[in-house]
């Protein structure tokens, strides 16, 4: 029998691995990510250095100190000109636009008629800076009538920081909380396209099983059960082989981009599309300032073998559920075509993982949602990797929630997958039919 | 007599649905057994539940004696009606997988592989994918690989459909050198040509049901209603012939042809008129034809499940 299913796996991975689409899948990709990944770098810094020439013509006695130059806006003073003059100058010299501001007696009435002419719908972020001039402006003006200084205004301005610390008096910093969910954001996401890919080469391998109609020479040597679990097998090492490919590969590719473009990969925070590792920041250790250590401290202090260690748990577990389902919707059907109806139902609850994950867990780890969530067995594998960087006990996941998700996940793939072999058997041998949701209850029952 | 089969009071339903009910039926060793009925009877349920696929939901089936268990599998060779292959793996790489999953070890797979390819003259196959294969030559695969592990019971679902005559002919012949060889064959199908040439025993079945079985020539002297067919020598007057013949002999049907000038007729004769309808003939003419009707497997067929369906 386990000879059997040893032959059953090495023939699923090998038919998986040996496939064409599957080769150029591995090559490509990390090609494709991590030339997105420098083009978004790119782009951004295209962007960045943009600074848009603004011309001012300014008839008021107000704004002569306001108007400074700034990181995206440059000012050019016009005098003596007219309007239309002003304008006409405006677009000859191909300035991004003309602030105008009339001669008026008051601050007030000067900035309520002043107009911002530009060839185009302006930018927002340009406005929202003019804007904020103006604002800073007419604040100062009007708390000036109330009897305030220039300099006790700019006094009242300062920015302000609140202090941090933990309970046990160390410094603590901003933003822990956000990383260590998205670390833990990170193993979950790469759960959840773990299984939507591979998940859907169990399933198509099923249908091809059933449209080449093997399917029945094989079963009349290996039980149904046998095949499923084997094809399960072997497509997810397939997978992990895959998996470990696209991450070397990727990694030694950001690292040569890195040393050919320089491109500061720290200022694309959040849009990276490969789960940050730990060691991503650690080569700018020479130029870390007090606070860079503090957050390094915290990425260290996560518990990473206990994060590693759940990763496979709640891999193994979330991924066996999810592809046995893949595995029944497969049998059930006679092509690709008929399967998104069921499909849908699959990938909404890893989906609302992920959404639950990013807004509730973020802001709150340890919130009822987030609880509910990370006990639910179908979205517990992603949820509960979000929350687990706290760690387990004191400050973390309490250990019983951790104890009882884990249970719920096991007594539920037990479920599943009996219901889901149960299902595949019956249709594996259905040709012709296009099956109901009904029809698939009617099959638990034979 | 020897059984490598027997099943006893097989029942099987799908929810509402039953494909077989009571099915009792015992296949002698070392013959090829025909099961026959019409499409949906629930052949191929019963061929499942012998495979193991599905198992029925009462009643016993014994294998060579014993209780049909799992080890079972590596002594049956089923080759299905919905056949196919894995259409992008090599013909050799996919025979061998198959023979393991049998339980052969992949040495032995390898040795008989060979034999049979050079027996079917496929040799220079084993390196190509299924794909390129044309329908034919894949059914020659499919049948290697059901036969390989030398199985004891054979079963083969509607096995010559996809086969040109030719290639028909010669795995034909393989199923009945395997037979000689030993092997108990059933033989499943609807089409009667077949059963004709090969089976020596047939069990029809019928909405679920048994409706016939025994041994093909017992059945067909059971089913024999004395019908003979006639051919004479036509003389001058071919009416008045026919007349007399008509007030003697029950006469059921008959034809003149002006061409070879001779009278076909059909007639239904009671074993001790036989004798008299001779005497009378050749006394007016030369008989070119007289031979019984035995109704052919077809007949035999239709006739039962017809008479079945009006019974109900």
């Amino acid at each position: 029998m386990a000879s059997k299913l040893g032959l059953i796996i090495k023939r699923e991975y090998l038919a998986k691995v040996r496939n064409r689409s599957f080769i150029v899948m591995t090559i490509l990709s990390p090609l494709l990510i991590v030339g997105m990944i420098v083009l978004i770098a790119y782009l951004a810094k295209i962007n960045d250095d943009e600074t848009r020439v603004v011309s001012v013509l300014n008839e008021s006695a107000f704004f002569l100190d306001e108007l400074k130059p700034s990181k995206s806006i440059s000012y050019v003073h016009f005098d003596d000109l007219t309007l239309q003059q002003a304008k006409d100058s405006t677009n000859s010299l191909e300035y991004y636009g003309l602030l105008y501001i009339p001669n008026q007696p008051s601050v007030e009435k000067a900035a309520n008629s002043s107009f911002l002419f530009t060839k185009d719908n302006p930018n927002t972020s340009i406005t929202k800076e003019l804007e904020g001039v103006f604002q800073k402006k007419l604040r100062q003006d009007r708390l000036r009538k109330l009897g305030v200084s220039p300099e006790q205004f700019s006094s009242v301005e300062k920015p302000f920081e609140i202090n941090l610390s933990t309970f046990e008096g160390e410094k603590s910093i901003k933003g822990v909380n956000e990383i260590k969910a998205f670390i833990g954001g990170g193993f979950g996401y790469a759960i959840m396209m773990f299984i939507i890919i591979y998940g859907g080469f169990v399933m198509r391998s099923v249908i091809e099983e059933k449209t080449s109609r093997i399917i029945e020479v094989i079963i009349s040597s290996v039980e149904p059960f046998q095949l499923m679990l084997g094809k399960i097998i072997g497509n997810s090492l397939a997978g992990i082989t895959q998996f470990s490919i696209w991450i070397v590969s990727a990694s030694a590719l950001m690292f040569v981009a890195v040393l050919i473009f320089g491109i500061d990969l720290s200022s694309l925070s959040g849009e990276s599309a490969i789960p940050a590792g730990p060691m991503g920041g650690m080569s700018q250790l020479g130029a870390m300032d007090s606070e860079m250590m503090l957050y390094a401290k915290e990425i260290y202090d996560i518990p990473w073998g206990l994060l590693i260690v759940s990763f496979f748990i709640y891999f193994i577990l979330g991924y066996l559920i999810y592809s046995s389902i893949y595995a029944a919707i497969g049998a059930a059907v006679d092509n690709e075509t008929d399967t998104q109806q069921f499909i849908f139902p699959i990938i909404l609850p890893l989906m609302l993982a992920i959404y639950v994950g990013f807004f509730s867990v973020f802001s709150n780890p340890h919130g009822p949602i987030a609880v509910g969530f990370s006990l639910f067995p179908l979205t517990s594998p992603i949820v509960m990797l979000m929350r687990l960087p706290g760690g387990i006990g004191e400050g973390g996941v309490p250990l019983w929630q951790f104890i009882t998700s884990v249970l719920l996940l096991i007594i539920t793939f037990f479920g599943i997958v009996s219901l889901a072999a149960k299902i595949y058997r019956t249709g594996i041998l259905m040709y012709g039919k296009k099956p109901t949701y009904k029809e698939l209850i009617k099959w638990l029952r034979y | 007599m020897d059984h490598i089969l027997v099943a006893k009071n097989v029942t099987k339903s799908y929810g509402n649905y039953t494909a077989l009910s009571n099915i009792s039926l015992q296949i002698p060793k070392n013959c090829i057994y025909g099961l026959l009925g019409p499409n949906g009877a629930g052949k191929t349920s019963f061929i499942r539940i012998i495979n193991q696929i599905t198992h029925q939901d009462s009643g016993e089936i014994f294998l060579n004696g014993e209780p049909l268990a799992p080890k079972h599998i590596a002594s049956i060779g089923y080759l299905p009606e919905e056949r196919g292959l894995y259409k992008s793996m090599k013909v050799g790489e996919q025979a061998l997988y198959l023979a393991q999953l049998k339980g052969m070890s992949k040495s032995e797979a390898k040795t008989r592989l060979k034999y049979w390819f050079d027996r079917l003259n496929i040799g220079d196959w084993w390196d190509k994918k299924i794909q390129e294969l044309s329908k034919g030559m894949a059914q020659k695969i499919q049948f290697i690989v059901t036969v390989l592990h030398e199985p004891k019971l054979l079963i083969f679902d509607e096995p010559f459909s996809g086969f040109d005559p030719i290639n028909a002919n010669i795995i034909k012949d393989e199923i009945l050198q395997l037979k000689e060889n030993g092997t108990s064959i059933i033989f499943s199908t609807h089409r009667m040509e077949s059963v004709e040439e090969l089976c020596e025993y047939i069990a029809l079945i019928h909405k679920s049901e048994k409706i016939l079985d025994g041994k093909l020539s017992d059945i067909k002297k059971a089913y024999k209603n004395n019908i003979f067919n006639v051919g004479v020598q036509l003389e001058s007057d071919a009416e008045t012939l026919l007349k007399t013949l008509k007030e003697k002999f029950n006469i059921l049907s008959s034809d003149i042809d002006a061409v070879e000038h001779q009278l076909n007729f059909k007639v239904q004769l009671p074993s001790s008129q036989t004798g008299e309808i001779l005497t009378v003939l050749s006394k007016t003419t030369n008989i070119n034809r007289f031979e019984e009707t035995i109704p052919s497997a077809n007949d035999i067929f239709i006739q039962t499940v017809n008479s079945k369906d009006n019974g109900k």
